[in-house]
């Protein structure tokens, strides 16, 4: 303690005259927050190891808790911020790199929310979801250049592999061993109700999961854990990570505590290990030996699966992109850097990287202008938190959207940003079994279902409003934006116009 | 006040069509006077036409129809012209002094032929060399405006009401075996004449009435592949995605209407004919972005033939009706009684149901 000692963040708060003493909170809380004294008869807390992560809030029978942020605060400093000089106490009782779970919390901009959507009076009619057909579905993958004919002119319908979507949302990479069995049967299982896909991320597909293959995408990431080509071959697509929005530039950091016997098989690693993934891929020095492994993949697959690419959104997203295109890619996915993770350093989690909105808008204006928009689809991720930011992403030009933060908070997580722990209460960023199995996946897969329908209804209703009936008239389509409250700058790079003009 | 080009002005309109399958000739005075009894479709903002057949003197060589805003414009613009084409004929268009056509531009037709040196040079087709040509015009120079650029057909258009239109550009003095008409409803408009109707590249010409809602995302797709959209209207849109269609990527026209007024995917799901199932997955999932939406129906005219199509929810009227070798299109069937009283087999085509009519094989 003395100097050691940081106050804790969070208080929690007993109603004494409403708490009747169960132990729920007890039992729930992995952190070991809560206790019964018996000598005074009624429950304690430990606010030191309270990740707010809500668990006993929503579980005690009686609403007799809450937990709020604790207003024991050092003195104010506009430069020198409570959470700035926290983390320097906690690195210089430690000496290590800060760890952090989930997107970046810091009050970046968020460009959807200046970004406003269009609908029809008057000159052209709104069209009627409820009445009239309203068409989601997308096809995703390379468009050849020029038709071909057989000897009779008849068409010749032969397409490169595509993947088909009842609607443009894909559940992003996610891997197991960073989540647990059920939160990835849940996910699974959804998505094959849904008509979408879901992604393995790094971490292999476990055998159980093989079944759900037609509507999965399978990662292959610079650690290559799981990967074989029965694994290749499980999926409808196989996705090369070369980066993650939220850790641009370094690799998957999966804490050896999290690798149990099912995930130790699933990674082919030891028990017990820490799964660190290298940053670049050893394989992959430059845009050249990407090709090689495209081209790879999809020789090991019988040229019948897309390959998709996933890269960071960094600086230069636009020229990296358009290499992406040339190296036999099918598809392009974009992550932003509000996007999450299970762990990452706080450092490049909070600062490396750009936002979503910009890179998606410099990359569809940079391949249309290199007349490449049409060998690649491009997806898009990183904070996508509704269907308006589906709405909003697919007008600036993707062709679809990738989320897991709004597909984890479906299933249950507060967004307590504690992964890293592995502690996760809600059974979802955890590999104890008695955590796990709080995350029913009977409930957890319909809640996903519910989620993405209730997403498609709303993307159908703002469709309809523009007076657009079928989901590829409104891809790239920005004339249907307007942006409010930003600088001439952002609105070229986003390719809009301001509200009012 | 931002011109059209600057700025998207959406509008509403009146279309009218008549063709004749042996090739026989009409003048210009049915058609114009077709657009009377919908003359409330239109606000006096802008009228055309496009008539094929008319230049059978000329046939082989490219009818350009140009705007000028100044004499020294047009002489800038014959130097360019003298770069790149043989120029055969070069002559005023005439027309009526009518009181309610006012403050006309320089109206002038050029029959040119490609220069063979600089075609064989540039290592394009005659066709694409003439509609970049075209486009550069267009885009580069002020002041300057290609409004018709194919061989034996021409278009007429102005800011005013369609049937002063017609008696103003002496339509009645032209023979064509196909004409089409147009009546501009904008919203607003500083009236220029290259913002009216029909719209042109090379012989494909486009009447239009609606507003798509597909705008942008058509405009973006077809922009990469050299088509230039200055005037940021639909028709213009819909010309150039017509031309990709046909002549870059080689669609018939049924194929075409299945690509821009697609079927719903699930009355593809429910064809029985699997060979035409698979046609319409394989079409729209090569060209979503030319998918258009929103309300129109349009007559696509080019030599030889007409188009007539709907969006596919059928959000604007149009009517079909025939007489003898005749075919007649209108947005009302009003429009079609003028030119005959006694047309035939008047329908509502379906939304998305292309209607096409081909002069007979030698007779155009």
């Amino acid at each position: 303690m003395g100097v050691e000692f940081i106050y804790p963040e969070f208080e929690v708060i007993r109603n004494d005259e409403r708490c009747i003493g169960c132990r729920v909170c007890e039992r729930q809380c992995a952190n070991e927050v809560h206790r019964y004294d018996v000598e005074r008869g009624r429950m304690m807390s430990d606010e030191t190891t309270c990740v707010n992560c809500q668990r006993c809030v929503s579980l005690c029978p009686t609403r007799a808790l809450k937990i709020v942020k604790s207003d024991c605060t050092l003195r104010e400093n506009a430069n020198w911020q409570n959470d700035t000089i926290k983390e320097v106490y906690k690195q210089a009782n430690s000496g290590g790199v800060l760890l952090s779970s989930m997107g970046n919390p810091k009050p970046m901009p968020v460009y959807w929310d200046k970004i406003l959507i269009n609908a029809s009076q008057v000159t052209n009619p709104s069209i009627d979801p409820l009445r009239e057909p309203m068409e989601t579905k997308v096809f995703l993958g390379k468009k050849p250049e020029k038709i071909t004919r057989d000897e009779n002119g008849r068409l010749i319908t032969d397409l490169p592999p595509h993947l088909e979507l009842s609607m443009p949302v894909m559940f992003s990479a996610m891997s197991y061993g960073s989540i647990s069995y059920n939160a990835h049967a849940s996910l699974a299982r959804a998505a094959t109700k849904l008509g979408v896909y879901y992604n393995t991320g790094e971490g292999g597909l476990h055998e159980d999961f093989f079944k759900y293959g037609e509507n999965t995408i399978v990662q292959v990431a610079s650690g290559r854990f799981g990967v074989n080509e029965e694994y290749l071959s499980a999926g409808a697509a196989i996705e090369i990570k070369m980066g993650q929005g939220a850790k641009p530039g370094i690799g998957g950091h999966l804490p050896g505590m999290k690798i149990n016997d099912e995930i130790s098989k699933t990674r082919m690693i030891p028990k017990g290990t820490d799964a660190i993934s290298p940053a670049p891929h050893h394989d992959i020095y430059s845009i050249e030996d990407l090709r090689q492994l495209v081209f790879s993949l999809k020789e090991a697959t019988n040229w019948e699966k897309p390959v998709i690419v996933k890269i960071a959104a960094v600086h230069n997203v636009a020229a990296i992109a358009s290499g992406v295109a040339r190296s036999g890619a099918d598809i392009i996915a974009i992550d932003g850097f509000r996007g999450g993770t299970g762990a990452a350093p706080t450092r490049i989690r909070d600062n490396v990287g750009i936002p979503i909105e910009l890179a998606l808008a410099s990359v569809d204006a940079r391949l249309r202008d290199e007349g490449i928009r049409n060998d690649v689809s491009v997806v898009v991720g990183g904070s996508v938190r509704s269907a308006a930011d589906v709405v909003k992403a697919i007008a600036l030009g993707a062709d679809a959207c990738y989320i897991a933060t709004s597909a984890l908070l479906a299933l249950g997580c507060h967004l307590c940003r504690s992964c890293n722990t592995g502690k996760c209460n809600w059974g979802i960023a955890t590999q104890r079994a008695d955590l796990v199995k709080r995350l029913n996946p009977d409930i957890g897969y319909q809640r996903l279902v519910n989620l993405v329908t209730a997403w498609d209804h709303e993307i159908k209703e703002m469709m309809g409003g523009m007076g657009i009936n079928s989901i590829e008239a409104l891809r790239g389509n920005r004339l249907m934006l307007r942006g409010v409250g930003l600088t001439q700058k952002e609105l070229d790079i986003l390719g809009i116009q301001h509200a009012g003009e | 006040m931002k011109y059209e080009g600057q700025v998207r002005i959406p509008s509403g309109c009146a279309i009218a069509a008549v063709i004749s399958k042996d090739g026989n000739k009409m003048t210009g005075e049915a058609i114009t006077d077709a657009m009377k009894p919908m003359h409330d479709r239109s606000n006096g903002l802008g009228g055309g036409f496009a008539a094929y057949g008319i230049y059978p003197e000329y046939k082989d060589f490219y009818a350009l129809h140009m705007f000028f805003d100044s004499r020294d414009t047009r002489k800038g613009c014959e130097v360019f012209l003298k770069e790149y084409f043989e120029i055969v004929k070069s002559e005023i268009i005439p027309t009526r002094k009518i009181a309610s056509i006012t403050d006309e531009p320089i109206i002038w037709r050029y029959f040119v032929a490609p220069l063979k040196s600089v075609l064989a040079s540039m290592q394009l087709d005659e066709k694409e060399y003439v509609a970049r040509a075209v486009m550069k015009i267009n885009s580069e120079m002020d002041g300057a405006y290609v409004f018709s650029s194919g061989k034996n057909m021409g278009a007429f258009k102005a800011v005013g009401f369609p049937e002063d239109v017609g008696v103003f550009y002496k339509l009645d003095e032209y023979e064509g075996y196909s004409w089409t008409a147009h009546g501009r409803y904008p919203t607003n408009t500083p009236g220029w004449w290259g913002g009216a109707h029909p719209f042109t590249l090379l012989d494909y010409s486009i009447v239009h009435n609606g507003e798509i809602s597909s705008y942008d995302a058509n405009r973006r797709f077809i922009e990469m592949f050299g088509y230039k959209c200055t005037l940021r209207t639909d028709t213009e849109v819909i010309t150039y995605i017509m031309d990709y269609l046909i002549r870059r990527q080689g669609l018939t026209l049924p194929e075409i209407a299945s690509v821009i007024a697609a079927p719903f995917w699930s009355t593809i799901e429910r064809k029985t004919d699997l060979e035409d199932k698979e046609k319409h997955i394989y079409l729209r999932t090569l060209f979503p972005s030319l998918l258009i939406t929103g309300p129109f129906s349009i007559v696509f005219g080019f030599n030889g033939g007409l188009m007539a199509l709907n969006d596919r929810l059928k959000l604007r009227s149009m009517v079909v009706g025939e007489k003898d070798d005749k075919v007649f299109i209108a947005s009302e069937e009003a429009a079609i009684r003028i030119m005959e009283p006694d047309a035939e087999n008047i329908y509502a085509p379906r939304g998305g149901e292309p209607v096409i009519i081909n002069v007979k094989e030698g007779a155009f």
